[in-house]
């Protein structure tokens, strides 16, 4: 592969970049990559990152250095154009816009000079891919939004943002799996919870992964409350 | 097994063990002892395997009662720990008669110090690991920090006392470090140069904001370097490692720590060497760092040098 670039972040911690720029080419290879990686995995690596166009790479000092991991890697490159990723699952997401669990639609709408439901009609038309899951446990970052509905995040982040907002940020958007502070933009709130610790181990605890297909589905207020005592 | 009754709580205290690695797919931070090599000490000094869970207890302590005694080891900073009123020595195993209460104060030396039981901590493991990721509410004790009234169990003993104690050069050698080593960050060349060198030519001050995901730092302000890379004019987040120091648009570094988030999108100027890392987590709010750029090679040999040897 020409276009991967090796940098130490730090002294157990090796950055795979593929390109400076989030494109889908970019994010089919981390994904390759991270497959390779866990269905071949190498002795002394103990954690992977994934991010848009980067894979964060943690091992064990005391095993593996920056130079050892590269001549490691390279032959993994190399086969990543043959790695075949499984087909993309759909998930849809119910969604309450507005209001209280919405406090930014009007807003957003403003800025964009859109009524309200013409937000909602953008944000819930477009399919979204998963790129990787960060921050905290469970919070996917979808994108991309329709470039209508691009907007800066919030200049002075929340203190609190309720578990199940979705929010959008530069042309992502996400569901907070937890009561976290927060600088994106609160469209919405989904019933669905988005990380489940107490399902079992084996079992997968967060209702996204990387490489799924999101639509948001619009919902009543009267339906988030039935979905959400549920 | 045997009960711990938690008498008082203390200001923060929760479940930890060595953390949970490999979840960065899901999003999952290790967490973990802040102070990892404390740990360790403490489950060496019982007997216990390296995994075993403690209670990680931060600048006040707790007081606890055992009903039917334990065998336990306190270690990390001083605390002023007694036990029915007797002072207890730190890195030092020590046996508890049933129904004593060990009463452990306030700091002071560093922000935390680590209660460690024979036979660990039984808590149901979440990733395989019984460490709290207090954010989250997930792992340890309810996922949560102790409160008054709380019961906590801990795991099977052979039972058998053996005094066991930390050699005095040893603990020296385990002095937190008030210079902490590091190596560039991934945008360190981001920076200009008249930052980086008020970066490490200046001294910081950890502040009362500081907390298990992270220390933010109050000192000379770091100019804003410029972005070669845009994504709706920010930097495109990427995965961010354990000690990495963040510069956020306000010019005050964050040092990443345990309960980190996985990926960010701020310019990381330095990261903290792993050897290093045990001293961020004694770290109390209003300590002064400052921080001295060493070449990669140092790394791993002070790491070899700082790991605890088998007692």
């Amino acid at each position: 592969m020409s276009d991967v670039r090796f940098q130490p972040a730090s002294d157990q911690s090796l950055l795979v970049y593929f390109g400076q720029h989030i494109t889908l080419e970019a994010h089919q290879h981390v994904m390759q990559l991270l497959r390779l990686l866990e269905s071949e995995p190498i002795a002394g690596i103990r954690n992977l990152h994934p991010a848009y166009c980067s894979l964060l790479i943690k091992f064990d000092v005391l095993k593996l250095g920056h130079d050892d991991l590269e001549a490691i890697l390279r032959p993994y490159l190399d086969r990543l154009e043959a790695v075949c990723l499984p087909e993309a699952r759909n998930i849809e997401i119910p969604v309450c816009y507005g209001g209280e669990h919405g406090p930014d639609l009007n807003e957003v709408a403003e800025m964009h000079g859109m009524t309200p439901a013409q937000v909602i009609e953008l944000h819930a038309s477009a399919m979204y891919e998963v790129y990787f899951l960060g921050f905290v446990p469970g919070f996917a970052y979808l994108g991309e939004l329709p470039a209508a509905l691009v907007t800066p995040r919030l200049t002075t982040p929340r203190r609190r943002v309720p578990a199940g907002s979705v929010g959008i940020a530069g042309s992502q958007t996400a569901v907070y799996p937890f009561a976290t502070p927060g600088g994106w933009r609160l469209l919405g709130r989904t019933p669905l919870q988005m990380f489940r610790p107490d399902c079992g181990d084996t079992s997968p605890k967060s209702l996204l992964s990387i490489g799924d297909r999101v639509r948001f589905q619009p919902i009543s207020r009267e339906r988030f409350a039935a979905l959400d005592k549920a | 097994m045997t009960e711990i009754h938690v008498k008082l709580p203390g200001l923060l205290t929760t479940v930890q063990d060595l953390g949970r690695e490999g979840f960065g797919p899901i999003g999952v931070s290790p967490s973990g002892a802040a102070d990892p090599v404390s740990l360790r000490l403490g489950n060496r000094l019982l007997g216990n395997p390296d995994t075993s869970a403690a209670l990680e207890m931060t600048l006040l302590g707790g007081t606890f009662l055992f009903p039917q005694g334990a065998v336990v080891a306190l270690t990390g900073s001083d605390f002023g720990a007694t036990l029915d009123g007797v002072p207890v020595e730190l890195w030092t195993s020590v046996e508890v008669s049933p129904g004593q209460i060990l009463r452990v104060r306030d700091t002071r030396s560093g922000a935390r110090c680590y209660l460690c039981v024979q036979g660990g901590i039984a808590v149901q493991p979440f990733l395989g690991s019984a460490s709290t990721h207090i954010l989250s509410g997930l792992g340890g004790f309810e996922g949560r920090a102790l409160r008054k009234g709380d019961v906590l169990n801990n795991g099977p003993t052979e039972g058998s006392f053996r005094k066991r104690k930390l050699a005095e050069q040893a603990r020296e050698r385990l002095a937190p470090r008030q210079i902490l080593r590091v190596t560039p960050g991934p945008q360190a060349l981001w920076f200009p140069e008249s930052s980086r060198q008020l970066f490490y030519g200046s001294r910081y001050r950890v502040t009362e904001e500081s907390n298990r995901m992270g220390l933010r730092l109050v000192g000379p302000h770091l100019q804003g370097p410029p972005i070669p890379t845009s994504f709706a004019g920010e930097m495109v987040t990427e995965g961010v490692s354990l000690g990495a120091i963040q510069v956020p648009h306000g010019g005050l570094p964050i040092i990443l720590f345990v309960e980190q988030q996985t990926t960010g999108g701020y310019r990381k100027i330095a990261n903290v060497i792993s050897a290093d890392l045990p001293s961020l987590g004694q770290l109390r709010p209003r300590d002064e760092i400052r921080f001295e750029l060493v070449g990669w090679e140092a790394c791993c040999a002070s790491r070899r040098r700082c790991w605890p040897p088998r007692s």
